[in-house]
């Protein structure tokens, strides 16, 4: 029996991540908590966010799951970053006027901008980045399995991240420019959108979660 | 390729139930909550809005309860309106499965609460949603004001400058209704829908007076919208949600199709 533990740090809708993990996981134990113990003892962890970086992180070194998830890491069991969870994953995130990250992935998060333009047309875009955009797969990974090219996932974002090591770049969505949407490193994998508000494709991805040995 | 337009089909709900008429062919519970939310997920919606109208809060653990449910089988995005007037409102509707809350009155009553909202819980979910009508005559000059309870009194807050405000104030997007059009079936306030597009920096969804397919098509291209929302044009299974997708992408548009 297989278990995943959600890090509950207080931060945004651990109900919809769970309840996706329950959909695509039958027999899986999901523990949602911010228990040390639990969380390594787990075989996968997903480290989820939502609101500002200065907030996500303060709580998660408050709770002291910056060890944690530190330590989760070097056991080589698959961890799954999903929005601003993907983010804390970074060295530093320009939100707050500067806030330090965990530092798993070299890179910085950085701000769309007040004037982003459709590349093509010029029109200005809206921030937050809010609605169904294409993931460009970049790279053959487990984690993409029966994800067709370019499908179309949920984003609601205003800062993305921008690895300092292009080999970890797992996927790429266009928003004014084309901008990381997905990084992988050895057991680390972690997105920008939104799987569990993405429909078919996003339970998928969730489904290949769960299949994921952590070896790219 | 890039971000797609969405359609929002909108549920009126009252102490739990889906009202207003809900008809599909072939569904057993046309008041389910959960059943007509799958139908729309099956039908393509990009996400759900729910319009609490419950007029009594002894009804509230029956809208979070219904959210719920929901949000355990239903996995795109979902946003609840209606009601929505403290800090604490705004937790449990987004603990039970809600992606975004929508502010309405009580954004005019204490906009301090928009500001309040947004900084606990990001821009991302709070959803400010503005009723205005047309106040200015024939020959002058376009000015629209924002009204509460369902139309019926007015403000006299400019609708632009409201729009601004709340953005400042940490609104991730504009629910934007014209009154004048809402249950009309004549298209969405084309012009209102601009203006208020062009003045703010977030995404705005257009409603108010969906008629026809060819209305959505107009709301993004010519309002500039950046989402559309609809209730009676989808409930009554005049249109379904693929149609209305496939009518738009024929017209240029994006669409998750």
């Amino acid at each position: 029996m297989s278990s995943v533990a959600v890090i509950d740090y207080g931060m945004g809708n651990l109900h919809s991540v769970a309840k996706a993990l329950e959909k695509v996981g039958e027999g899986v134990t999901i523990h949602v908590t911010s228990d040390a113990q639990t969380i390594l003892s787990a075989d996968r962890v997903v480290l989820p966010g939502v609101g500002a970086m200065r907030d996500c992180m303060g709580e998660i070194i408050r709770l002291g799951l910056d060890k944690t998830i530190h330590e989760f890491v070097e056991s080589n069991k698959p961890l799954f970053g999903v929005c601003v969870g993907m983010q804390a994953l970074l060295e530093s995130s320009a939100e707050n006027d500067g806030v330090t990250c965990l530092g798993i992935l070299p890179g910085q998060v950085e701000y769309f901008g007040d004037d982003l333009r459709d590349m093509k047309t010029g029109d200005k875009l809206k921030i937050p980045h809010m609605g169904w955009n294409q993931v460009h797969q970049e790279t053959q990974h487990p984690m993409w399995e029966g994800i067709s090219q370019d499908a179309r996932f949920y984003f609601v974002h205003s800062y993305y991240a921008q690895p300092g090591n292009p080999d970890y770049i797992a996927a790429s969505t266009n928003y004014g420019f084309p901008f990381t949407s997905a990084v992988s490193k050895a057991n680390v994998f972690a997105v920008q959108f939104h799987p569990e508000k993405s429909q078919h494709s996003g339970l998928a991805l969730y489904a290949n979660f769960l299949k994921w040995d952590g070896k790219s | 390729m890039g971000l797609a337009k969405r359609i929002i089909p909108c549920l009126d709900v009252d102490n739990g139930r889906v009202v207003k008429g809900v008809q599909f062919v072939d569904i057993r519970d046309a008041g389910d909550p959960v059943e007509v939310a799958r139908r729309y997920d099956e039908q393509g919606a990009d996400e759900i809005t729910f319009l609490d109208i419950t007029a009594s809060s002894d009804n509230r653990e029956t809208m979070i309860h219904m959210v719920e449910e929901v949000a355990g089988q239903v996995f795109i995005p979902l946003t609840v309106g209606g009601g929505i007037r403290t800090v604490e409102d705004i937790r449990r509707m987004l603990n039970a499965g809600a992606d975004k809350v929508g502010i309405n009155t009580a954004a005019v009553f204490n906009p301090e609460f928009v500001k309040e909202a947004a900084e606990k819980f990001g821009s991302q979910c709070i959803v400010v949603a503005i009723d205005a009508k047309k106040v200015s005559g024939e020959g002058e000059e376009n000015r629209w004001e924002i009204f509460t309870h369902g139309g019926r009194k007015e403000t006299g807050i400019d609708a632009i400058e409201w729009a601004i405000k709340m953005v400042d104030y940490g609104a991730g997007e504009i629910l934007l209704t014209s009154m004048d059009r809402d249950g009309t079936k004549i298209g969405f306030d084309l012009e209102l829908t601009r203006a208020i597009s062009e003045a703010v920096n977030v995404p705005v969804i257009a409603s108010g007076g969906v008629g026809e397919l060819q209305h959505l098509v107009d709301g993004v291209k010519e309002g500039k919208a950046d989402a559309v929302l609809a209730a009676s044009i989808f409930h009554f299974a005049e249109f379904t949600i693929e149609e209305a997708k496939r009518k738009m992408a024929a017209a240029g548009i994006e669409m998750r199709l």
